[in-house]
């Protein structure tokens, strides 16, 4: 069977070394790769009746800007070592949604670097790493 | 929203007439001539023509009671739509609860305007003064017993509600820009344009009607009124009639417009966007209070609601029996929770689905939460504290804020503090509904937007410069007049939203509508 590898990215160093990580381990397995990044987001939110006209509109650009400038740059990456790849951007809570991801793909284990909480959100709410570990469905690959 | 310090003689029974000039000289300025009387010399006329052609009071039969012709239009409509769609105002509600919590939410659609968001939106827009003033109001000339209509009226108004909103997400508009527009405007032209050539002209004239009176609205209710009670606010706060701002009320009205200005103008819209976080924060400090208040005197809330049952079939102060409170009650509620106004449905119709009836239902708890919750919590405090009865000297907001001294001395304070806010984010609501009204008829430019916008700073000040009196009549009148072409045309609608309803609800019975969870479980097997 072959190995899928869900990857969390989010524009900083951490992301970048899960990365690495994910492409040393995708070259011995030969697994394929769904690479992902997370927009922060709520649905129990308070905002204004302008913003959420425009909502629609901003969450497509969003989207749009997720996939050009961050996810398509590392798909490259990978395919330039031969490894098949495909990009998702959603919004949402960034530990549950990669968990909702992993389910929907199906994928054998998720590699995320130790993403970019502040310090004190990650001392008091736990970081997002450590919060995928617990809900994930599969084995989680921390890059610190 | 909360245009609501309105006690008018001409439409109050008799012996509370007098409760009328309390509450104008209650914290009014001292009335020097100057700017302010300048400003309101020249535009009361206007005001007043426009207040006695909307408002007109209509005698109730076999009474002398009397309540404005608005009102009366709104509670018939609100019966009806209970009864057209079965009680959707009961049955409706857990449905509308698991949307809320977020149960049907699509991962996939994650980064769009959910139900809750435009439910807390639409909410923000409507808690205010109206619930914090006008059950005072309610309570000091109707009597402990108005409160029960007032509750009677918010449960039927819910059903109004549904509808609207129901109507506004069906035929919403997307603009050339991506963004959402809906609202009555929309639903009016679009959706009776559907049902025949004969009624797209009625349809047509509804939505003209309705945008007129909807900038109307933004600027008296929702923006002079708002202005003109924060400036009395500060002023109470400061010292009364012997505070330095006494009569300065352009000056403080030209700082509120220059706030507002500041974000509708001045496209910064992280004022915008701190206003609409704390709005929710000072409710709950206020729910949060008003139940503490409650708690210290549980033993006595009992007796609070029967006497608030008992009294609601009449009291022998209040002329017209019964029907008289019946009156007073009926007409707090529809300031309260606008519903049938339509203005929350221009809120409503930014929301990500593609059931336009499951926004209705969110809808219902709209007038649930600001009608029958927080005015039943105020009823409560001002009930119990007993200040009420110790003469008709306060009435609104100060009566409410002596309410709650009793116990939490420091929370007139407070109390002052959200008042302001809740003006601000009125405002801020209201001119946005308006500009989509103001477009609606003059289309979309910079010259039609900056016009509309510079008008509404105008009335800002305007507001803060008159007579509480003034501004309350043309307010209330504007705010009103929108249920006219709303309602109107929402009665020839109502088989539509019927089969919408239909449709949707065997969905829901039969299972076709799995949550998130369900979905969840499915993946996993």
């Amino acid at each position: 069977m072959n190995e899928k590898y869900l990857v969390g990215l989010d524009g900083s160093d951490c992301g970048e070394r899960a990365v690495v990580a994910a492409l040393q381990q995708a070259k011995i397995s030969g697994a394929s790769i769904v690479l992902c990044y997370v927009i922060p987001w709520s649905p129990f939110t308070f905002s204004t009746a302008e913003e959420n006209a425009l909502r629609h509109k901003r969450r497509e650009d969003e989207l749009a800007r997720a996939s050009e400038l961050l996810l398509t740059p590392e798909k490259k990456r990978f395919e330039a070592h031969g490894i098949a790849c495909e990009i998702v951007a959603r919004h949402g809570h960034p530990a549950k949604t990669l968990a909702q991801l992993a389910r929907e793909h199906q994928v054998s284990m998720i590699i995320v670097g130790v993403l970019g909480d502040t310090p004190l959100k990650s001392r008091f709410l736990g970081g997002t790493a450590s919060t995928l570990i617990q809900i994930s469905p599969c084995p989680v690959l921390v890059v610190p | 929203m909360g245009n609501t310090v309105h006690i008018k003689p001409s439409l109050l029974l008799p012996s509370i007439a007098c409760a009328g000039p309390a509450v104008g000289a209650a914290g009014a300025p001292a009335t020097a001539p100057g700017l302010d009387e300048r400003i309101e010399r020249f535009i009361s006329p206007l005001t007043d023509w426009i207040e006695r052609v909307i408002l007109f009071p209509t005698p109730i039969p076999g009474s002398d009671a009397q309540m404005a012709f608005v009102v009366l239009w709104l509670v018939v409509a609100a019966l009806v739509f209970t009864f057209y769609f079965r009680f959707i105002n009961l049955r409706g509600l857990v449905h509308g609860f698991r949307l809320i919590r977020g149960d049907y939410n699509d991962p996939k659609a994650a980064g769009e305007v959910t139900h809750f968001q435009a439910l807390a939106t639409a909410l923000s827009g409507t808690v205010g003064l109206g619930n914090i003033a006008g059950v005072a109001i309610a309570v000091s000339i109707g009597g402990p017993g108005a409160v029960v209509w007032m509750m009677l009226a918010g449960f039927l108004g819910m059903s109004s509600k549904f509808v609207e909103c129901t109507l506004g997400v069906k035929y919403r508009s997307i603009n050339a820009d991506g963004s959402v527009s809906g609202g009555p405007m929309w639903y009016l032209s679009r959706g009776l344009a559907d049902r025949g050539p004969a009624l797209a002209t009625l349809g047509k004239i509804c939505a003209v009607v309705f945008a007129i009176f909807c900038v109307g609205g933004s600027f008296g209710g929702a923006n002079m009124f708002q202005s003109n009670q924060s400036f009395q606010q500060v002023l109470g706060v400061t010292g009364g009639a012997d505070s330095w701002l006494a009569g300065k009320g352009w000056l403080f009205g030209l700082v509120m417009a220059f706030f507002v200005g500041l974000v509708i103008i001045g496209g910064i819209r992280s004022i915008a966007r701190v206003t609409s976080r704390i709005v929710p924060l000072m409710g709950a400090i206020y729910v949060i209070a008003g139940l503490v208040i409650i708690g210290v005197h549980i033993d006595q809330v009992p007796a609070a609601f029967a006497l608030m049952f008992s009294s609601a079939l009449g009291v022998s102060s209040v002329a017209g029996g019964m029907l008289g409170v019946l009156a007073i009650g009926f007409q707090r509620a529809a300031f309260s929770s606008e519903a049938g106004i339509g203005s929350a449905a221009i809120a409503h119709s930014a929301v990500q689905t593609s059931e336009p009836v499951s926004e209705g239902v969110v809808a219902l708890y709209e007038p649930f939460v600001d009608t029958i919750i927080v005015c039943t919590i105020t009823a409560l405090v001002i009930i119990i504290s007993g200040v009420y009865v110790d003469g008709g000297a306060m009435s609104g907001v100060e009566l409410t804020s002596e309410a709650f001294e009793t116990v939490i001395d420091w929370f007139p304070y407070v109390l002052a503090v959200a008042v302001i806010l809740f003006a601000y984010s009125t405002m801020l609501a209201w001119s946005y509904y308006g500009l989509k009204c103001w477009t609606f008829l003059f289309g979309e430019s910079r010259g039609a937007e900056y016009t509309y916008k510079t008008l509404f700073l105008l009335f800002v000040v305007a507001g803060a410069s008159m007579q509480l009196g003034a501004v309350i009549g043309f307010s209330d009148a504007m705010i009103l007049a929108m249920a006219f072409p709303n309602l109107l045309g929402i009665y020839f609608l109502l088989p539509t939203v019927r089969r919408e309803l239909d449709r949707y609800w065997a969905k829901v019975k039969g299972g076709e509508l799995p949550t998130w969870r369900e979905n969840l479980k499915r993946q996993r097997r």
